[in-house]
């Protein structure tokens, strides 16, 4: 009988991961509590930096995954440690024994109207980056005229780097999420006026400088070296913005029509109680604790569990997708061994 | 009217809904490099007339941004154009040769 | 504007405010700027209300004015505020609310750092020992005065005469809420509504009939802040910081102004004369400036209250103009007579900003 391994969530960090154990010979079951597999990637629009619709992305890795059991709509209700084992009981009545658990359980969008000088929820033209990806996908968002917005902004470090919302650690995508965001609503409306609010840029991944140029360059996308302080709403119902134009040394307000808040990777709190019931340790920023931040970043300290993906930090999709394979081949060798 | 012995001061907020960009636009045309300065300062740094008269091709690239034409005059009078700026850019701008180009459009103004 | 998004922060920084038993100080400043906002809080919750409110003529100031002038060190502001908990203790009262933004912020302030720093508490204790032979229990909850009108907001619109509606028209006033800085930014969880969007003066505005504005500048502070206007030098900047905020409200064409601070509506109210002065701009209809009143004011107008006994011949800013849109009844030759029935005379009138 093929050895079970219970995934427990079906984005792309368990699609992947649960293919490659698939292909390998093993029997991954992927639990999943939402309606849809592929994650917070399920709902974006296009990736970075090649501008691949995130849509094939999903679709790739669930037919890769197909063969695996998949139960959607499902968590875990309760884990049985038994002696080299555990019975885990799931939310759709089955239970399943392995030996082994992988967690691809990701991360939870920071909740923007938390920061509340931003006035999300509060003033009309505010929305998140989640909120603008979804307007690329479905064209349906009130908070954008079909002309285009006039003048807009984007606001980096929301809920990232910030002590007060309990989140110091930086987010990793946002920076070159907002330049993306920036450039394709240039490209959708060259009349606007795009600005980026921003603390640094961290652009480090493959190609994201070239679109930081371009976004300057082609686009004219108006950079400014300030975190956004405060945002009021005007008679018109427009955004008031006031920001330090810290290059200049002097404060900055601009009148904007459309304000998009680019919302930090937080740690998902909803892990946290199953990581408590199989005693899981969590790192001091809140994410899953590794064996090892350098060598062993896929290994729990805990025999026979793993992890793969932004449950132990931010991680970009490729990053991701890596530390899916990752955990494969080294849940791999860890069932090769212990046959021994 | 009464004269307190104290005024309103205008605010020293940068104002972008009404700063003037016509000259940095009309820059950026024929030096589109322009708008690829990350402020990074090395131009600054090195200029031997900066320390002296406060010439910077960062602030005047900045104050250009922010529509504030007349500081960016008096900035570039004081330019040698000795070039050093140009050799440390990271962004590859040829900033002696924007350096001229914005005084030629002064002169235009 | 998303009013459901506004309510939903509300909900989220409710604080306990017990109903009845409660200590209360005055403020050293407000009964020279306001001399009868603090009268009718009392009469409010004493004869209007029947609660039970004690005051102590031994109390002193907080020494709040001094310690953000930076003019005493931090234990001496401690000492001063155990011997007013110690006045509180000794009359009996575990409850007890302040009649100043700035004492509320002090009072807050100073009973975190004990919570923690225990060890200086002890000093200060000991200190207050030595200097008066008194002991304190701490408060069991600290609330300003204006928590408590909010607290009671329905009671009194129940029993009101007035509500804040243009009678000629039938529409809410437009009410612009000014909070003190003391309030809640400090710490937003001891405010009622937080310190982004605090709920204390919207909740009494929206019960008695009025309508709320919002306007860019209304977190913007009002100007006073201490240094900057007991300088005289400074004071360009204390009338710069006004006039901002009045330029951002004046396209909402605001009907009056609310506060809960004693500096706010003092600064609102007289920086209104003198930028008419320097600008030759006036904010209210027809010449006259925007009037501003203090909560207890307000409460007062609601009820009834002849706004002569409320103080407010006191106001630079005329509130006639006020008067006449909520309907309330006044004798303009009472304006200027003293409570003896003495003719206080008639203050010379401005040059600009029209008065009555």
């Amino acid at each position: 009988m093929k050895e079970n391994i219970l995934i427990i969530g079906g984005g792309i960090a368990g699609l992947e991961a649960a293919a490659q154990l698939f292909r390998l010979g093993y029997n991954p079951i992927i639990v999943e509590k939402e309606d849809h597999l592929g994650g917070h990637v399920a709902g974006w629009n296009r990736l970075f930096p090649d501008m691949s619709p995130a849509e094939d992305l999903v679709a790739r890795l669930t037919e890769a995954a197909g063969e695996a059991n998949i139960f959607l709509n499902t968590r875990i209700a309760f884990v049985n440690k038994l002696k080299d084992s555990y019975n885990i009981m799931l939310t759709n009545g089955i239970s399943v024994i392995t030996r082994i658990l992988l967690f691809a359980t990701g991360f939870s969008l920071f909740d923007a109207s938390k920061k509340e000088e931003y006035g999300y929820g509060v003033y009309d033209k505010v929305m998140t980056n989640r909120d603008l990806e979804n307007w690329f996908n479905t064209g349906q968002d009130e908070r954008i005229p079909e002309e285009g917005p006039r003048a807009m902004g984007f606001v980096h470090c929301v809920g990232s780097r910030d002590e007060k919302a309990k989140n110091p650690q930086c987010s990793k995508v946002c920076c070159i999420t907002a330049v993306k965001q920036a450039i394709e609503m240039k490209q959708k409306f060259p009349d606007a006026m795009v600005y980026c609010f921003y603390m640094d840029l961290r652009m480090f991944g493959k190609k994201y400088e070239d679109f930081y140029i371009s976004a300057q360059r082609d686009y004219g996308v108006r950079f400014i070296r300030g975190r956004v302080s405060e945002v009021s709403e005007n008679i018109e119902g427009n955004l008031v913005v006031k920001a330090e134009d810290t290059l200049s040394g002097k404060p900055i307000k601009v009148t904007l029509d459309l304000l998009v808040l680019m919302s930090g990777i937080v740690c998902n709190q909803e892990i946290c109680k199953s990581a408590a019931q199989l005693s899981l340790p969590m790192d001091s920023d809140g994410f899953l604790k590794s064996r090892d931040n350098v060598a062993d970043i896929i290994e729990s300290p805990k025999e026979g569990i793993f992890y793969a993906g932004a449950c132990t930090g931010p991680k970009t999709v490729p990053e991701t997708l890596a530390e899916a394979r990752s955990a494969a081949l080294e849940i791999h060798n860890y069932i090769i061994s212990s046959r021994k | 009217m009464i004269d307190f012995g104290f005024k309103i001061s205008p605010s020293s907020a940068i104002n972008m809904d009404n700063a003037d960009l016509s000259l940095y636009e009309k820059v950026r045309e024929i030096e589109p490099d322009i708008s690829k300065c990350i402020a990074c300062g090395s131009c600054s740094a090195t200029c031997p007339a900066g320390r002296f008269s406060g010439m910077s091709v960062r602030k005047c690239i900045l104050d250009l941004q922010r529509g504030k034409k007349n500081e960016v005059k008096k900035m570039l009078s004081c330019c040698m154009l000795c070039g050093k700026c140009t050799m440390v850019c990271p962004r590859g701008i040829n900033t002696r040769h924007l350096i001229l180009s914005i005084c030629k459009l002064y002169k235009e103004d | 504007m998303i009013y459901q998004g506004k309510q939903k922060i509300w909900a989220d920084y409710q604080k306990e405010i017990p109903d009845d038993r409660w200590y209360y100080v005055r403020s050293c400043i407000r009964q020279n700027f306001f001399p009868g906002a603090e009268k009718m809080f009392m009469e409010i919750c004493r004869n209007v209300l029947k609660k039970d409110f004690y005051e102590s003529a031994s109390h002193t100031t907080c020494g709040g004015i001094a310690y953000h002038c930076d003019t005493i060190p931090q234990e001496t502001v401690m000492t001063i505020v155990a011997r007013q908990f110690a006045l509180m203790t000794e009359a009996g009262y575990e409850n007890y609310v302040a009649s100043c933004i700035t004492s509320f912020g002090n009072y807050i302030e100073i009973l975190e750092t004990w919570n923690e720093f225990p060890e200086l508490e002890a000093k200060i204790r000991e200190m207050l020992w030595k200097a008066c032979r008194r002991e304190f229990n701490k408060p069991k909850y600290v609330a300003h005065a204006s928590d408590l009108i909010y607290k009671y907001r329905n009671l009194i619109a129940e029993r009101a005469k007035y509500r804040l509606i243009n009678k000629n028209t039938g529409e809410p006033l437009k009410v612009v809420e000014h909070i003190g800085c003391h309030y809640s930014k400090m710490f937003p969880s001891k405010g009622v509504g937080g310190a982004e969007y605090p709920y204390v003066l919207c909740g009494m505005v929206e019960a008695w009939g009025g309508n709320v504005i919002d306007y860019p500048e209304r977190r913007h502070c009002c100007g006073y802040g201490f240094r900057q206007y007991h300088i005289k030098a400074n004071r360009g900047y204390s009338i710069s910081n006004t006039h901002k905020k009045f330029e951002s409200m004046e396209p909402y064409h605001p009907d009056m102004i609310i506060t809960n601070c004693p500096g706010c509506p003092y600064f609102m109210d007289r920086w209104q004369y003198a930028i008419a002065e320097m600008e030759g701009k006036t904010y209210g209809e027809n010449g006259y400036g925007i009037p501003v009143f203090t909560y207890e004011e307000v409460a007062g107008l609601v009820l009834g209250y002849d706004p002569w006994d409320l103080g407010l011949q006191l106001h630079q800013v005329a509130v006639e103009p006020l008067l006449d849109k909520m309907g309330i009844e006044y004798d303009p030759k009472r304006k200027y007579e003293g409570l003896n029935h003495k003719d206080l005379l008639k203050p010379e009138l401005p040059g600009v900003l029209r008065c009555c």
